[in-house]
């Protein structure tokens, strides 16, 4: 018998009397934001009626497309996102406080101000060379002067990577909660490695589309087909004692431009 | 490196023994254990509805061990179309195996790893060793704990019985050993260890071709792995090698991609307290030109199919290893992580080795007695785990085995006692009448055994009995 077959089989026997458990009920807040939470039934925008508590015998099945025993939707489903404009200005503030509050520096700007932002920000970390990935918006870096720029394309080497001081990026989306970036190699972002081994990482950060309130939120827009990156400020240890050192491996200064 | 095993270690009474008289160690711990359990409650009370998410996480986690077998094939089906490969180990043996005849066919002789609970738990790092094999482990602390040729006492901080002073001295010393030394001059300001680490560490990664890592998740519906970190050393590990080897307990499959709007709210919050660790990855199979060419996925039973099958025990497989009930626990706060003689110490070691191992081996079978049954582990679990019922239940099963007949003895004679109020008090008042006479320890067995890791009390100079008698008759009474 091969170990799959004898584990499958362990497992079986295991469960054998074993009851069937109490049913996955999804009762917890969509958001936290006040305003950003759609009360019952975890997608933002889904006509759903309330009424679940636990130990309720009642399977959680009120979710169009939602699985009764675990009350889930399947990934990849595109959710749009339904906030008004007060909530949402409530959101991109909480995003820009949890930023913070992981020691990123947070910056607010105009399109139009943003190739000048960029700039200043990579002379104030006295960056020489910038690593580009495909698909950064023609312009951005037009400001720039003396610094070098390092397109991806063909594929720089780690140890080339080594080498450069920064890395400018675009995102996927914003968490505002948890003061979250998810980069999921798409066009501006680059694949993963180009935002790990350059010490300064400069993201930024469409508010228009790309923020949203909390977790339940921000994982129906993502596809788990591509790699994910999720960044909550710079790297980080708390290894020596439990007191946090910004810093270790990855990018020890993040830049996030919020941009209006 | 990494030459020392938990194998043949005492058990737990010796060991805390001498553990609880190591005043730096438990300075240390104490610092770090307190520091920790006030942030969690923070980050928590953040959350008004944690009850909520704590009982959806429980329920995920129960729904998905009842189907265990079902959504393992998902996942297998899931990581295989996405261009990785999947492999099932027994056994810890079988799973070393394999890892090293997957790193073999690479040519290479050194790993870089991310800290793992899993390959701890196999003794990867040694496995590979006799294989001819350098397995660099990547993690701050679990880099303190190698160069150290220490042993892990945390979950989450597996140096949390070293000091600064410690570690600068441990890097000093053996940093030029195995690559680039520490540089000159070296503090012990934690910003000035963490660079000596990076730089020290930066060569490995850029030159590594195989990773190996664990995972905190795999969601059966995608095939997706996930691994949250805090320093960076996960995302080098994972994304610059050419090979990725993921070993990783079967009991860390996830149903669904939703499911992780649960597990990524409760368990950093839990662990480091944190609203969101600094890097999480998510990774399925490959893909072109980003990260590792080659995915391998090997999937660990080890004694977890055994722990399914027990129906007070099967819950302790919901634990997503956040250490929060470690760092709650009066016992983990005084003895220290070394005492349990496993990777995975304090209160959910108490419970998860013993099932994994059996209680055969003294130490095993001592476990489920390190512990006074406070119940703070179980209020902090972000997945609702009982441990001091499944604490009571592995007593029971090690006081029903051969060789603990005096402890039953003991626990019957207990019981006799309550049972007969004036034998109780005769027997208390004796106690106290001789007290100034009591020994700290018994010094006959089988009573020896049981002051082997208790000390006595002292007795109060009179019994409550005798104490309330006379109180009650001196104080004004509430008429009845």
């Amino acid at each position: 018998m091969s170990s799959r077959d004898a584990v499958l089989a362990r497992i079986r026997a295991a469960l054998a009397d074993a009851p069937e458990p109490d049913p996955v009920v999804r009762d917890y807040r969509t958001a936290h934001v006040p305003g950003a939470d759609v009360p019952v039934g975890h997608v933002p925008g889904a006509d759903v009626p309330v009424g679940h508590v636990p130990g309720a015998d009642v399977p959680v099945g009120h979710v169009p497309g939602a699985d009764a025993s675990t009350g889930h939707v399947p990934a990849g489903r595109h959710v749009p996102a339904a906030h008004v404009p007060d909530e949402h200005v409530a959101v991109i503030d909480l995003l820009a406080e949890n930023l913070a509050d992981y020691r990123a520096h947070v910056h607010r700007c105009t399109e139009a101000a943003l190739p000048a932002l960029l700039a200043r920000l990579l002379a104030e970390h006295g960056s020489r060379s910038v690593a580009v990935p495909p698909g950064l918006p023609h312009g951005w870096l037009a400001e720039t002067g003396e610094v070098r720029q390092h397109p991806d394309e063909p594929p720089l080497t780690a140890r080339e990577l080594d080498g450069i001081d920064s890395v400018v990026t675009t995102c996927r989306l914003a968490v505002a909660e948890t003061g979250t970036l998810v980069l999921d190699a798409g066009p501006g972002q680059g694949r993963r490695a180009l935002t790990l081994v350059p010490d300064h990482h400069i993201c930024v950060v469409r508010t228009a589309d790309q923020v949203v309130a909390s977790l339940p939120q921000a994982l129906p827009r993502l596809d788990p087909a591509r790699p994910l990156t999720w960044i909550s400020g710079p790297s980080a240890t708390s290894d020596i004692e439990l007191d946090r050192v910004e810093g270790v491996h990855g990018p020890r200064t993040l830049d996030v431009v919020l941009l209006e | 490196m990494s030459g020392r095993t938990y194998l043949g270690m005492p058990a737990f009474p010796v060991e805390a023994k001498a553990s609880t008289k190591d005043e730096r160690l438990r300075a240390n711990l104490r610092h770090a254990t307190h520091t920790i359990r006030d942030k969690r409650a923070r980050a928590v009370g953040e959350l008004d509805d944690w009850a909520l998410l704590r009982e959806a996480g429980k329920r995920i986690k129960d729904h998905t061990l009842r189907h265990l077998d079902t959504y393992l094939l998902q996942l297998e089906d899931r990581v295989t179309a996405a261009g990785g490969t999947v492999h099932w180990a027994a056994d810890a043996a079988e799973a070393n195996r394999i890892v090293a005849s997957l790193v073999h066919a690479t040519g290479e002789t050194e790993v870089v790893k991310v800290k793992s609970m899993a390959t701890q738990e196999i003794g990867l790092n040694e496995a590979l060793a006799a294989e001819g094999v350098n397995a660099y482990e990547t993690d701050l602390a679990e880099l303190i704990v190698q160069l150290g040729d220490d042993l892990p006492s945390h979950i989450l901080v597996p140096a949390i019985h070293r000091n600064r002073g410690e570690i600068r001295d441990i890097f000093r010393a053996q940093m030029g050993r195995w690559g680039r030394p520490a540089p000159e001059g070296l503090t012990d300001r934690p910003a000035d260890l963490a660079e000596a680490a990076r730089l020290h560490l930066r060569e490995k990664f850029l030159r590594a071709k195989v990773g190996v890592s664990g995972a905190n998740f795999m969601i059966a519906e995608t095939g997706t792995l996930v691994v949250v970190e805090s320093e960076g050393n996960g995302r080098m590990c994972l994304t610059l090698p050419e090979t990725l080897i993921s070993v990783v307990g079967i009991e860390k499959v996830l149903p669904s991609w939703q499911d992780l709007e649960v597990f990524l709210q409760l368990l950093p919050r839990s662990s480091t307290a944190e609203r969101m660790n600094p890097y999480t990855t998510m990774w399925t199979g490959t893909t072109a030109g980003d990260g590792p060419r080659d995915f391998h996925l090997v999937l660990l039973d080890n004694g977890r199919t055994a722990t399914l099958a027990d129906e007070v025990g099967r819950q302790v497989l919901r634990c997503i290893r956040c250490s929060a009930c470690l760092n709650v626990c009066p016992v983990y706060e005084r003895a220290g992580g070394h005492a349990y003689g496993s990777p995975y110490p304090g209160p959910i070691g108490a419970v998860l080795m013993p099932q994994l191992r059996g209680t055969t081996s003294e130490v095993d079978a001592s476990l489920p007695f390190a512990s006074s049954l406070c119940g703070a582990c179980y209020d902090v679990c972000p997945v609702a785990i009982d441990i001091p019922e499944v604490l009571v239940h592995l007593r029971e099963q090690v006081a029903a085995q051969p060789g603990h007949g005096a402890e039953r003895a003991a626990m019957k004679a207990a019981a006799w006692l309550f049972d007969h109020p004036a034998a109780l008090a005769a027997a208390e008042r004796a106690a106290s009448a001789t007290r100034a006479v009591h020994p700290r320890t018994l010094p006959l067995r089988p009573a020896k055994a049981w002051t082997d890791s208790r000390d006595l009390p002292e007795l109060p100079a009179a019994p409550f009995r005798a104490w309330w008698k006379q109180h009650r008759t001196t104080r004004q009474e509430p008429a009845e």
